[in-house]
């Protein structure tokens, strides 16, 4: 056991090291300063402004920043939509798979391009090469960098900057983060043994002379995009946790960085922007202690096993079922908790097969969501609870509050208040609906309470963006399909316009400089205030729903069944 | 309207980047320098027969090889599997069908003298898993060694073989690939 920890703080450890740099690299490039890519990506960048036209790249306001991710996106996801309608006749099928059905390619597009990439089909069985790779691979990409340029323009209003332009921050977060690491991580992966080809799958003859079928394809590119984007989207039905998309420990290692690093990093970033690094390492590390606490939960838990069948074998062994023997139970706790915290969904091992702590510490994820949070978005969440947490201690001593010089007002506590309410609202009301008509709606697949976790993880996961999902769920009907569709656009672009509206409102307000009145942010004590701000709220609004899922559960497999 | 069209513009850029020259580049990477992680870590037996994959278990049933761990798509060999499927059982932890699976496994596994281990009577997430654990191949050994007239020491020493380590020998757990394993003992 004492070796499983170990390397669970030495990945751990490694995500600290990287957060400054990466960070610092983030904000030099958003910030304009110069990057070692520079000589690279200029000339590139050029090309990109003149082919797509963007000639002028003055500052937007809040309103030409929304229209221009909306129409972008909009844009994208019809774009995807009929090349995944159209996959029949495109090249590049080699099992001539025909086009999916209308309402799951729909529920495709819109899960790829709001970043969540939940799949209600296998990847083997549904989708051909051109629909994966000049279809979902291209979402993978732009649907990060939408994430990553709110961030920014979010951060740049915080700290009184003018917002920047969608146009340029989109194409930057691609050509100086998301690709140049792609590229050398896909490579990467390729050694590792990631395969990378457009051949079909191959038929061999096993050892017993039985047949078997081996899907193959271009994966490598696929998959490293998949995790450093968050997006979580696996190339087969069985996600990283199948032999090409994640081979071994080393590449394991590597995904899972990935997955960790933008969001980790973009925390510290904030603190260049704001000049006040002290308050990112809080921040970091107010996040970093709830993550490494839920880590621990679902890792014991994990390793402790399953009671129920503990006593069917000779003493306690771990619960195996649905994890992988080259990443153990340590790996694959890991895993859940960072990709449930991160929005990235990607899986190396079947949450449906959990233990009970870790049903309650992935779903707690989602609902908090900034235990690392979405790409980009998870950070800007982390700082509308901060703005909760300044309007709560405010009213508690009775003084204005005021984040860096600045009042929170009426608007920014509506606004803050929207991103807070609108994530229960696309959670608990199709949740409500669904399980209304067990029979004929929610396709539950397992009996008692966790049936009841299968459904509230199915539109948390959606309305959260992240994509992972307990995968026994009979979930590509036409109910599903479009009931999850809402949650997905809700949980995306709702957010993502009162972030922006509340960027805009903090930029034009005037600074008061700070005097012994001043309520500092950037101390342990209110990093603390924050913290309980978040468990509560966060608890609160959704405790119900896991007192009836996995605390139950946990409950039931504790007395024997 | 404008930005309508710029949408569009810049988005037709951005896909030939990252949809077109992206995996172009790594697929020539892929196929020129790498050919076999490429394509799929293709393994051929000694008459050069595509025989699996390193990367992809098997189903053995067999007294004279290793046995896998228990998959829920049977490892991607049924008929019907012509894409090439994985799949887990995705039961829960509480659901009553997995204990009534596990029993029968046991019970399979009792009879053929192998003692029961975690990662040999749960199922594994992908369904293709590789490997199974130094403890379970330990006790697979006898098995084997009798039914092909081998030393036991002499099979012991192609299971260390054919063990992967953890990375860097921290990362990650250690797993006995199985059909590497059975390929060198046909091999022999």
């Amino acid at each position: 056991m004492i070796a499983e920890l170990w390397q669970i703080g030495l990945t751990l450890g490694i995500l600290v090291a990287i957060v400054p740099v990466f960070g610092k690299y983030m904000a030099d490039v958003f910030l304009g300063q110069k990057t070692f890519l520079d000589p690279v990506v200029e000339p590139l960048e050029g090309l990109i402004y003149q082919l797509g036209g963007i000639r002028i790249r003055k500052s937007m306001t809040a309103g030409e920043y929304i229209r221009a991710v909306l129409f972008s996106n909009l844009v994208m996801g019809v774009f995807v939509y009929f090349i995944i309608i159209s996959q029949g006749n495109l090249p590049l099928n080699p099992t001539k798979l025909p086009a999916p059905s209308w309402d799951l390619a729909l529920h495709t597009a819109i899960s790829f391009v709001t970043n969540t990439d939940q799949q209600h089909y296998s990847g083997e069985t549904t989708l051909s090469y051109a629909s994966q790779m000049l279809g979902l691979g291209f979402l993978m990409f732009t649907s990060a960098a939408t994430g990553i340029a709110v961030a920014i323009a979010f951060i740049r209003g915080l700290t009184g900057k003018p917002l920047g332009n969608f146009w340029v921050d989109f194409t930057q977060s691609i050509t100086r983060i998301l690709l140049p690491i792609s590229i050398v991580g896909a490579i990467v992966l390729l050694i590792l043994g990631v395969p990378e080809t457009l051949a079909g799958p191959v038929q061999v003859t096993t050892l017993e002379g039985g047949g078997q079928f081996i899907a193959r394809g271009p994966v490598a590119h696929f998959e490293i995009i998949k995790q450093l984007g968050e997006n979580g989207g696996g190339f087969f039905g069985i996600n990283s946790a199948h032999p090409y998309e994640n081979p071994n420990a080393a590449s394991n290692l590597i995904e899972t960085l990935l997955m960790l690093c933008i969001p980790a990093a973009l925390i510290y970033t904030y603190g260049v922007f704001a000049g006040n690094t002290k308050q990112a390492w809080l921040l970091f590390g107010m996040v970093f202690i709830i993550y490494i606490g839920l880590i621990l939960l679902t890792a014991i838990a994990e390793y402790q096993g399953n009671p129920l069948v503990n006593s069917l074998l000779e003493g306690q062994q771990p619960n195996l079922e649905g994890k992988e023997v080259r990443f153990g139970w340590a790996q694959t706790a890991l895993w859940a908790v960072s990709t449930t915290g991160t929005m990235c969904g990607a899986v190396n091992g079947m949450h449906d097969s959990l233990m009970p702590v870790g049903i309650f510490a992935t779903l707690f994820n989602m609902f908090v969501q900034i235990i690392w949070g979405g790409q980009g978005t998870g950070t800007a969440y982390l700082f509308v609870n901060v703005i909760l947490a300044i309007f709560v201690t405010g009213l508690l001593v009775g003084r204005t509050p005021e984040f860096l010089g600045r009042k929170i007002e009426k608007q920014e506590i509506v606004l803050a208040s929207v991103v807070m309410l609108v994530h229960p609202i696309a959670i608990l009301i199709p949740s409500a609906i669904t399980l209304a008509f067990p029979a004929q709606l929610a396709g539950i697949s397992n009996p008692g309470f966790h049936g009841l976790s299968q459904v509230i993880y199915e539109y948390a996961s959606a309305a959260a963006n992240n994509g992972s999902g307990l995968e026994g769920l009979g979930d590509n009907t036409l109910w599903w399909n479009l009931s999850s569709s809402f949650s997905l656009l809700v949980g995306r672009y709702v957010p993502i316009v009162a972030l922006l509206l509340l960027a805009e409102g903090m930029l034009h307000k005037q600074t008061a400089s700070a005097s012994t009145g001043t309520l500092r942010t950037d101390t342990v004590l209110f990093t603390g205030v924050t913290a309980g701000v978040i468990l509560i709220l966060g608890a609160l609004t959704f405790f119900p729903v896991l007192a009836l899922g996995p605390i139950a559960e946990g409950f039931q497999i504790a007395k024997g069944g | 309207m404008r930005e309508l069209i710029k949408g569009i513009r810049l988005a037709l850029v951005m896909w030939v980047l990252t949809a077109v020259i992206y995996p172009l580049l790594l697929l020539i990477c892929g196929q020129v320098a790498f050919p076999f992680q490429a394509n799929g870590s293709l393994l051929t037996n000694r008459q050069g027969a595509l025989v699996g994959s390193a990367l992809i278990g098997q189903n053995f049933a067999g007294n004279s090889y290793f046995w896998s761990r228990p998959s829920a798509i049977n490892y991607s060999q049924d008929e019907n599997a012509k894409t090439g499927v994985s799949g887990a059982s995705n039961l829960a932890a509480s659901n009553p069908q997995l204990r009534q699976r596990i029993a029968a496994e046991i019970q399979r596994l009792q009879q053929a003298n192998i003692k029961p281990t975690a990662d040999l009577v749960y199922a594994s997430g992908s369904g293709l898993d590789p490997h199974i654990s130094p403890t379970a191949a330990r006790h697979q050994i006898e098995r084997v060694a009798k039914a092909r007239g081998l030393d036991t020491n002499q099979v012991e020493i192609m299971v260390v073989k054919n063990t992967d380590g953890r990375f860097l020998g921290i990362f990650g757990e250690p797993g006995v690939n199985v059909l590497k394993l059975n390929l060198a003992l046909d091999n022999l």
